[in-house]
């Protein structure tokens, strides 16, 4: 019978929670890693007992972690990563040329097929491979080197590549989006890259139409439909038909198309998720009502899902990498909160448990569906 | 062999229970400290100076017989009651409220 394993990142180490499919009960393991912030776990699609975990503070840098049994125990692998080439510069807040420097690893994607093979996405943006099981990185460096590289300025939260999205049926595409440059392509396994941002419309940036500097929060995909993408942008919801080559809003009847994750439902392709935010600058759900929306008809029409989610007095907002969904049908839906609340939907967001009420703020939530 | 004390994350993470008694190579430095330390214990690699440039992370700090000698040159020798094992090298994060 079917279980999941969901991997929770925190402000102050990672947790994962386990249940059978029925979705109901939950086992809490954690905190692993405490003290330290827990950017992202993920599994690998081809061996799920193959973890991987980011984990850095201010004090002591960035450390990788892996496990090849299910996250019983982890051992640190490789930290080591230096941007390749020249270095050179991206504009910073006043305008001036400011050295790209290595922050931290926001989102951890490995391969569907090979168990070793891990791509990295960090901050200063940039796009780390490595085929070792984390014990070597070396940046796909094209990406950064694009001609627009100089031009890419850090968003308040600084400049990061959170999205990566590994095409199952091209190899050879890979698309990341960075905040806030916007969204890249690359049709050579990550050598060269394009601006793939047209359709966009930015009024925060001097040419609201401009080929980069859109703040796209997060990009979702079907897997059995590569080439049709949806983005939560800083504001908009968008969608593309022809792989990212153009987009269209589909923010519709949604009370506010500001917000951060967005999913696609596994066995439903046009039905997919958001979690309005009132604003940029106020990162709380409309009216206090925690409500995620979904629509069935890929975007333009939405309703409000609330059955299980606090409708009053809410003032949390969900993080980009903070929403996932599982494999079971009914598809499970899950998302995690700054405030520490971690929610579970057995039944594709038709109502809602809190699995988790006060853990540290979540950073990420990933689940695997295990056989 | 010198007595090296590290703060608790990293204490925890290199998987280190009792005293960290390393053996260095002379000149006894900051630097041959550190490379003793990240030679013994491979996993601290990058946690309490940068692996390229070497520079000291900037929310850690070194002392050494009630001194601070964060800012001290990287191959500066430390004091000989360090490197007669009577006096640890300490290595501590900043402290941080909140």
């Amino acid at each position: 019978m079917a279980s999941v394993r969901l991997l929770v990142g925190t402000r102050k180490g990672a947790f994962i929670l386990h249940a059978d499919a029925a979705r109901k009960k939950w086992k809490i393991d954690g905190p692993l890693f405490g003290g330290w912030e827990i950017y992202h776990l993920a599994g690998s699609p081809a061996d799920p007992d193959r973890l991987y975990a980011s984990q850095v503070t201010n004090w002591f840098g960035q450390v990788i972690q892996r496990s090849d049994d299910g996250g019983k125990t982890w051992n640190p692998v490789g930290n080591e990563f230096t941007y390749a080439g020249e270095v050179g510069t991206h504009q910073w807040y006043d305008g001036s040329q400011r050295p790209w420097e290595f922050k931290r690893v926001w989102h951890l994607e490995p391969s569907p097929t090979e168990p070793d093979t891990v791509y990295a996405g960090v901050e200063d943006a940039a796009l780390f491979h490595s085929a070792d099981g984390g014990q070597s990185w070396r940046e796909l460096d094209g990406l950064r080197h694009h001609t627009s590289g100089p031009d890419w300025m850090p968003g308040a939260g600084g400049m990061c590549l959170h999205t990566i999205l590994l095409n199952p049926q091209r190899p050879e595409r890979i698309t990341v989006a960075i905040s806030s440059a916007g969204a890249f392509r690359s049709d050579d396994r990550g050598v060269n890259w394009k601006p793939i941002n047209r359709g966009l419309h930015s009024e925060q940036i001097p040419d609201p139409h401009a080929e980069v500097g859109h703040c796209v929060h997060r990009l979702a995909v079907h897997p059995s439909r590569p080439d049709v993408l949806f983005m939560q942008k800083h504001w908009d919801v968008m969608r593309s038909d022809d792989g990212g080559d153009n987009w269209r809003e589909v923010s519709g009847n949604l009370p506010s198309d500001f917000g951060f994750p967005i999913a696609v439902h596994t066995h439903e392709p046009e039905t997919i998720y958001v979690v309005p935010i009132k604003s940029d600058s106020e990162h709380y759900p409309p009216d206090g009502k925690l409500r995620v929306y979904r629509s069935r008809s890929g975007g333009q029409e939405w309703e409000p899902l609330t059955k299980g989610l606090p409708q009053r007095h809410c003032y949390v907002n969900v993080l980009r990498d903070a929403m996932a969904v599982d494999s079971i049908d009914p598809c499970g839906v899950y998302f995690g909160t700054t405030g520490g609340q971690v929610y579970a939907s057995a039944d594709s967001g038709d109502s809602w448990q809190a699995i988790a009420k006060h853990f540290p703020t979540v950073l990420s939530v990933e689940v695997q569906t295990l056989p | 062999m010198i007595e090296v004390i590290l703060p608790a994350p990293l204490r925890e993470l290199a998987r280190i229970s009792g005293q960290i008694m390393l053996d260095v190579a002379q000149p006894l430095t900051q630097r041959s400290v550190l490379d003793a330390l990240e030679r013994d214990y491979p996993m601290l690699r990058g946690t309490t100076r940068d692996q390229r440039s070497g520079k000291r992370r900037a929310y850690l700090r070194f002392f050494a017989c009630g001194k601070d000698l964060s800012h001290a040159e990287p191959d500066a020798p430390l004091p000989e009651a360090v490197a007669s094992g009577a006096e640890p090298f300490v290595i501590l994060g900043a402290m941080s409220g909140g």
